[in-house]
């Protein structure tokens, strides 16, 4: 997973503490992928063990003398990181999609009202998006100064450009199964893709 | 709040008989002040027709279309031309503008029809440019224009005059993605003005834009979006 390598690229900023270092990540992902304290620790400590990163003493910024552990980015965690950046994100395994798995468990299966999953879906998708959009032009995001929030904005963009294709393809299917629908006429009718719970006259045309 | 427009029950069918066609099938829809809604739907489900049904440029065969609270069904021709020209401005994606005159005369033009003085006129058209962002391009013509220029130009034809309801057919269809994205803020922040605006698109990362988006299929309404609060998702952004 990548939160590994993420956090350890933010490290070659500097040494943080865990909590420093779950701000750094926010601050350019928003909550898009809520990390918790717990799992930076553990990630930490596994990076310590690997060798990847040292642990440093600081002095409290309020000038008591109790110290704070912080963490450092070694040589071999920066070569990690390099390497990280250098290789390309593997598509060959697609993430799984659990929405693509059930449309096509859905159209095979007597009984089951795929037009009305898939208007269920588009709705629930276009919100997401209208949210989506709205942060983009209302937030952090509409006027990044910051690199951290353009980076934020750029997150935001990947977020508008998969919800924004989710809907193609739902539109997709849905132009795909009528038009299978219409040329088997009869054939199964629990497959016509045309009635939905609010139409009140589905009348054959 | 008063809708801006309202159709009540609203159909159209085009011929009869065997050839009759329904594009609209009693269709309820409002569009009230500050809100931005969008219209999706493939070919054929009925948006265009719901929109030219809004505008007064079709009457519905049952149902009713109120403007500002007028049944439009109640108006004679002239009275239907009036309420266009002062209640309703239409953005098409061809920009529809006139070749022969310049931005300002454009816009100026339906205040003109409308009996206002051409010097009256040509300021309403000036201040519109200014608020669309050109104020630099009252004197050019369409055709020294970019498309994303002549766009704003009828996005201030729409709005000159202080008209409240904004139809808007396809409004960045014939743009590139960073200057359709421009037109759409213009119209958000249009909307955010006061005035209603009602959007047919059928690219979902525009009509993302809108407070509402509404689904037609086969001159239906299948579903709709509600503009509720962002979800827990980017809590984030709301601490600041």
């Amino acid at each position: 997973m990548s939160i590994r390598q993420a956090m350890l690229a933010i490290l070659e900023q500097g040494p943080m503490y865990g909590y420093q270092l779950r701000a750094e990540f926010e601050q350019r992902t928003g909550e898009t992928w809520p990390l918790n304290i717990g799992q930076v620790y553990t990630t930490l400590t596994r990076l310590e063990r690997d060798g990847m990163v040292e642990v440093v003493e600081s002095a409290a910024e309020d000038g008591s003398d109790r110290t704070h552990v912080s963490y450092r980015a070694t040589e071999s965690g920066r070569s990690e990181v390099s390497e990280w950046f250098a290789t390309p994100v593997p598509r060959t395994q697609p993430p799984r999609d659990e929405l693509a798995i059930k449309l096509a468990i859905a159209v095979t299966l007597p009984g089951v009202d795929v037009a009305t999953i898939i208007q269920r879906q588009r709705s629930a998708t276009m919100t997401s998006l209208q949210d989506y959009t709205r942060l983009k032009r209302t937030g952090r995001a509409a006027n990044p100064e910051a690199p951290e929030d353009l980076a934020w904005s750029l997150v935001l963009d990947s977020l508008v450009f998969d919800a924004e294709a989710e809907v193609r393809w739902l539109d997709h299917c849905e132009a795909r199964l009528r038009r299978a629908a219409a040329d088997r006429p009869a054939a199964s009718a629990h497959a016509t893709p045309t009635a939905t719970p609010e139409t009140s006259d589905g009348v054959a045309r | 709040m008063n809708a801006v427009l309202h159709l009540a029950a609203a159909s159209r069918v085009h011929g009869e008989g065997a050839t009759e066609v329904h594009a609209l099938r009693g269709v309820t829809f409002r569009a009230h002040p500050g809100e931005l809604v969008a219209v999706m739907g493939p070919s054929g489900s009925g948006k265009s027709t719901l929109l030219t049904l809004a505008g007064g440029l079709d009457a519905p065969t049952a149902g009713s279309v109120w403007i500002e609270g007028t049944d439009l069904a109640t108006l004679d021709h002239a009275g239907r031309a009036r309420m266009r020209r002062t209640s309703v401005g239409y953005v098409f994606q061809d920009f529809n503008l006139i070749p022969a005159l310049t931005a300002a005369e454009n816009v100026a033009l339906p205040r003109e029809l409308d009996g206002e003085k051409g010097k009256v006129a040509r300021r309403l058209a000036l201040t519109a440019l200014e608020e669309v962002g050109i104020p630099d391009l009252a004197d050019r013509f369409p055709d020294e224009m970019s498309g994303g220029q002549q766009q704003r130009v009828a996005i201030a034809r729409a709005i000159v005059g202080e008209r409240r309801l904004i139809l808007a057919d396809e409004p960045t269809g014939a743009l590139d993605t960073d200057t359709g994205e421009e037109i759409l803020r213009l119209l958000r922040a249009r909307c955010d003005a006061g005035a209603a605006g009602v959007m047919v698109t059928h690219e979902a990362r525009h009509a993302a834009w809108a407070d509402r988006v509404v689904f037609l299929r086969d001159g239906v309404v299948v579903d709709e979006t509600g503009a509720d609060e962002p979800e827990a998702l980017l809590v984030e952004e709301s601490g600041r």
